[in-house]
C-alpha cells in the first residue's frame, strides 16, 4: 500500500522539522553562531572612541553586521549536512516538489537565524545600554522581516555553493551584495526605533524590506529547482 | 572608436564650467551604458539558457560578463577622476555610484562562481540563476541607497544635470555610444570564439580519454 505524498507545504514542514531536530540534538552550529555573535558584539565595542560616539549610535550597525555574518555561518551548514553520505540524493528522490525542499530548508534556517538573534539582541541591549523596553515589539517585527530576506537568498546560494570548490568563501562573496538592500534599511530602521521615533518614521524602510521579501521569496523558490541536478 | 576619440578630443569644445575634465564624459557614459547592457544581456542569456539549453547562450553569457566587467571597471575608474576636480571628492554614496559598484561586485562574484564549478551544465545553471537574481537586485540597491542618501544629503555634490548640452556635444556622445557598442560586440564575439574552441577542445579530450 502506497501512502499519498504530502503537499508542498506539509513536505516543507517535515523537512524543516528534520533539519531542526538534527540541529537541536547536536547544537554545534547554533552554539558557534551564537558565540560568534557575542564575541563580535564585544569586540566591536572596542573599535571606536567611546567618549566621542555614543553606543546607541553604533549599535544598529554592530547588530546587523553581526547578524549577517553569523547567519552565513548557519546557512553554510544547512546544505553541508546533506552532503554527508549523499543525503541530498534521498531528498531529491522523495516524492515531494523541489520547491518544498527549498521552503523547508529556508524555514529551518529562519528558525536558526531568529534563535541566534534572540541570544544576541539581549546581549547588545545589555552591553550597549539600549532602551529596547518600549520598542521591542516593533524591533522584533523588523528583525523577522529582515531575516526572511536574508534566509531566502542565503538558502538558495548555500545550496548552490555546497557543490562547488571553496564553498565557504563563495557563499559570502555571492550573498553579501544581495544583503545590502536588507541590511541598509534594517539598520536605518533600527536606529530610528532606538532613537524613540514613532514606527511611521521607519515605514519607508519597512516597505522596502517587505517588497524585498516578497520578490525574493518568490524568485528564490522558483529558481531553486534549477540549481539541482535532474 | 578612434574616430569617436578624435572627435571627443579635438573637435568638441570643452565645457565652460568644468573645463577639460568634462571630456571624460565621452568615456564614462558609454562605458556605463555598456556595463548595464552587458549585465542585462548576461541575465537574459541565462534565462533563455534555462529553457533552451543551447550551449551558445551560456558561452554568450560568459563572454558578455567578462567584457562587462572591463567596462564596469572603466566606469568606476573614470568616475572618480572626474569627481575629484568637479565635486572635490573621489567618491560619493550616490544611488547611481553605489548601484554601479555593486554591479561590479556582482560581475566578479558571477565570474568567481563560474571558475569554481567544473561541470559545464551545473555551471550554466548556477550562473544563470545568479545573473537573473542580480538583475532583480540592482533596482533594490538603487532604491534603498536613494532613500538613504535623501535622508542624509551631502552638500558637497554639485549637480551637473542642470547644464544644457550643446548639439555638438550630443553628437560626440552619440558617436561614442555607437563606437562603444560596436567595441562591445566585437569583444564578445572574439571571447565567444575562444569559448567555442575551448569547449570543443575539452569535448575532444574527454572523448579520446
Amino acid at each position: 500500500m502506497m501512502a499519498t505524498p504530502p503537499g508542498t507545504f506539509a513536505a516543507a514542514w517535515i523537512i524543516a522539522r528534520k533539519d531542526l531536530a538534527i540541529e537541536f540534538r547536536t547544537r554545534s552550529a547554533f552554539m558557534s553562531a551564537a558565540l560568534l555573535s557575542l564575541l563580535a558584539i564585544v569586540i566591536f565595542f572596542f573599535t571606536w572612541d567611546a567618549t566621542a560616539v555614543t553606543p546607541i549610535d553604533i549599535a544598529p550597525g554592530v547588530m546587523w553586521v553581526t547578524f549577517t555574518f553569523s547567519g552565513l555561518l548557519g546557512l553554510h551548514r544547512s546544505f553541508g549536512v546533506e552532503a554527508q553520505e549523499r543525503a541530498m540524493d534521498a531528498l531529491l528522490v522523495a516524492p515531494v516538489p523541489r520547491e518544498a525542499i527549498f521552503l523547508g530548508k529556508a524555514l529551518a534556517n529562519l528558525v536558526f537565524v531568529v534563535g541566534v538573534q534572540m541570544v544576541a539582541i539581549p546581549a547588545v541591549a545589555l552591553f550597549y545600554n539600549l532602551p529596547i523596553g518600549e520598542t521591542w515589539l516593533a524591533l522584533a517585527g523588523l528583525m523577522l522581516l529582515a531575516s526572511i530576506g536574508l534566509v531566502c537568498i542565503g538558502t538558495l546560494f548555500a545550496g548552490m555553493t555546497a557543490n562547488t570548490r571553496m564553498a565557504e568563501l563563495l557563499l559570502p562573496v555571492l550573498a553579501l551584495p544581495f544583503f545590502v538592500p536588507i541590511v541598509l534599511p534594517a539598520a536605518q530602521a533600527t536606529a530610528q526605533l532606538l532613537a524613540g521615533r514613532p514606527l511611521s518614521d521607519a515605514a519607508a524602510w519597512l516597505r522596502i524590506l517587505l517588497a524585498f521579501d516578497l520578490v525574493f521569496l518568490y524568485a528564490c523558490t522558483l529558481a531553486f529547482p534549477f540549481t539541482l541536478e535532474d | 572608436m578612434i574616430a569617436a576619440f578624435v572627435r571627443a578630443i579635438f573637435f568638441t569644445p570643452p565645457e565652460r564650467l568644468q573645463g577639460y575634465a568634462q571630456k571624460i564624459f565621452y568615456l564614462h557614459v558609454p562605458s556605463a551604458w555598456i556595463a548595464f547592457l552587458a549585465f542585462g544581456l548576461t541575465a537574459f542569456a541565462g534565462a533563455y539558457w534555462l529553457f533552451l539549453k543551447d550551449p551558445r547562450l551560456d558561452r554568450f553569457a560568459e563572454s558578455s560578463a567578462e567584457v562587462g566587467v572591463v567596462f564596469t571597471t572603466g566606469v568606476l575608474l573614470t568616475g572618480p577622476l572626474w569627481g575629484k576636480p568637479i565635486w572635490g571628492i573621489w567618491w560619493v554614496w550616490d544611488a547611481r555610484l553605489t548601484s554601479t559598484l555593486f554591479l561590479w561586485f556582482l560581475f566578479l562574484g558571477y565570474l568567481v562562481l563560474r571558475s569554481a564549478v567544473e561541470d559545464r551544465d551545473a555551471r550554466a545553471r548556477y550562473s544563470a540563476v545568479v545573473a537573473m537574481l542580480g538583475a532583480l537586485l540592482i533596482p533594490f540597491i538603487h532604491l534603498s541607497v536613494y532613500l538613504f542618501r535623501t535622508q542624509h544629503p551631502m552638500p558637497v555634490v554639485a549637480n551637473p544635470t542642470g547644464v544644457q548640452m550643446p548639439m555638438v556635444m550630443v553628437t560626440t556622445l552619440l558617436l561614442s555610444l555607437f563606437a562603444f557598442t560596436l567595441t562591445y560586440i566585437a569583444l564578445v564575439r572574439a571571447r565567444m570564439a575562444f569559448a567555442t574552441e575551448r569547449d570543443a577542445l575539452l569535448d575532444r579530450a574527454t572523448t579520446e580519454a
